[in-house]
């Protein structure tokens, strides 16, 4: 999706049905995460775990199709290779404080 | 002095194959991933970090939640259909795209505004006795003034539609079946709970604040996470209103420049439905 040229409107047809899907796809998605969040899994964890799951493929469809990350360039996904690292390292070492908390604090 | 124009606005870089702007709003969205990263790190600490039974459930409207979130996907497609009626040469279906974006971005801060106001119009009120009031704004009396340090001195009165708890000498299970009609409000304890208009002479409140970003770290975050993607939202409906009324006039004069314009614009937008969907779930459901 990196050329600039204009295209005849039947090129591009293919990929406006694509858009669609992934609409639709979205909209699915939303209304199975509302869903879920109803269904005691016996845990709020799992329902966490389901619910950010969810939230995971939607964000898949948006950023490979609607951002077309799926037939990028190479540097694009080189910037987010380094976003990536970055971004999971934060979230360890946030998760890695929660066992850090002065003892008692955290009563569940 | 020649005028020198900046190279590969149009034509991708060999090195790159990107063209400049587009390796711009790559940069920049990396840099947004951390910033809305950093907040979701705080919210993460932030709730485990509570007491049992004091993180809230169910304090936001879900089906208004929904809706805003089937606004901002909308508004996904008609953007990215802008994009590709402008590589198709279609500039009337572009400004009708587009026009639709503006239109549910429009929506989406209506809609959030109003979520904001309920919050703003919600009290909690404790009393005197030591119980705790909770629920909508009715009726203030033009008297009402809490501003004396003697109760006995304060005039006027507040009506409320909510609730009142008593926590004072609760602990173990009575206290968390107690928390739940104010903190879980889609368990059992809080569907159940009986609201009505209640009325408090001002003499007998010894504090009360309303559900705004100072009343309790959930709220805070809220406010924060929320306000902040806001801003983006308005922010993007400002630089896609410029380029659908303004800047379309480039449309005469360098098409591709102003598609990729569109493009750029696109991925900026997407960007914020994509933390959308993460906020949602995180701040509405779990």
């Amino acid at each position: 999706m990196a050329t600039t040229e204009q295209h005849p409107p039947d090129h591009f047809s293919h990929h406006v049905r694509r858009y669609l899907f992934v609409f639709y796809a979205l909209l699915f998605g939303t209304l199975i995460t509302v869903g879920a969040s109803y269904i005691p899994f016996g845990h709020r964890a799992v329902n966490i775990g389901v619910a950010l799951f969810i939230a995971c493929g939607k964000g898949f469809l948006v950023a490979g199709y609607f951002m077309h990350l799926v037939s990028e360039r190479k540097m694009v996904y080189g910037i987010l290779v380094f976003t990536a690292f970055f971004f999971v390292g934060l979230m360890f070492l946030t998760i890695w404080s929660l066992g850090d908390f002065p003892r008692l604090t955290i009563t569940h | 002095m020649p005028t020198e124009i900046l190279p590969y606005i149009v034509q991708p870089r060999q090195d790159t194959g990107l063209y400049n702007a587009k390796v711009g709003i790559w940069l920049f969205l990396a840099s947004e991933v951390m910033l809305f990263g950093a907040l979701f790190s705080a919210y993460i600490l932030l709730r485990v970090g509570s007491v049992e039974g004091y993180w809230p459930h169910g304090w936001l409207n879900i089906p208004v939640g929904t809706a805003n979130t089937v606004v901002l996907i909308t508004s996904s497609i008609t953007t990215v259909m802008a994009w590709a009626s402008c590589k198709m040469g279609q500039f009337g279906r572009f400004k009708f795209f587009h026009a639709c974006t503006i239109l549910l971005a429009l929506t989406f801060v209506g809609i959030k505004s109003y979520e904001y106001h309920d919050k703003f119009t919600h009290y909690s009120i404790k009393l005197a006795d030591g119980q705790i009031a909770d629920g909508h704004l009715v009726e203030k009396s033009k008297d009402f003034n809490l501003s004396d340090p003697d109760l006995a001195k304060r005039t006027g009165e507040i009506v409320i539609h909510g609730h009142q708890v008593n926590l004072a000498g609760k602990s173990g299970d009575e206290l968390q079946k107690e928390l739940k009609t104010i903190y879980d409000v889609r368990s059992p304890e809080g569907r159940h709970v009986q609201h009505s208009e209640l009325k408090y002479k001002a003499s007998q409140i010894a504090s009360m604040e309303t559900y705004g970003p100072w009343h309790n770290t959930y709220t805070a975050i809220y406010f924060t996470l929320t306000g902040l993607h806001a801003l983006h939202v308005i922010a993007g409906a400002i630089v896609i209103g410029f380029l659908w009324s303004f800047g379309a006039k480039m449309w005469d004069t360098d098409r591709e420049r102003f598609t990729n314009r569109i493009e750029i614009s696109g991925l900026f937008w997407h960007f914020v439905d994509l933390v959308w969907i993460f906020l949602f779930p995180v701040l509405y459901l779990l």
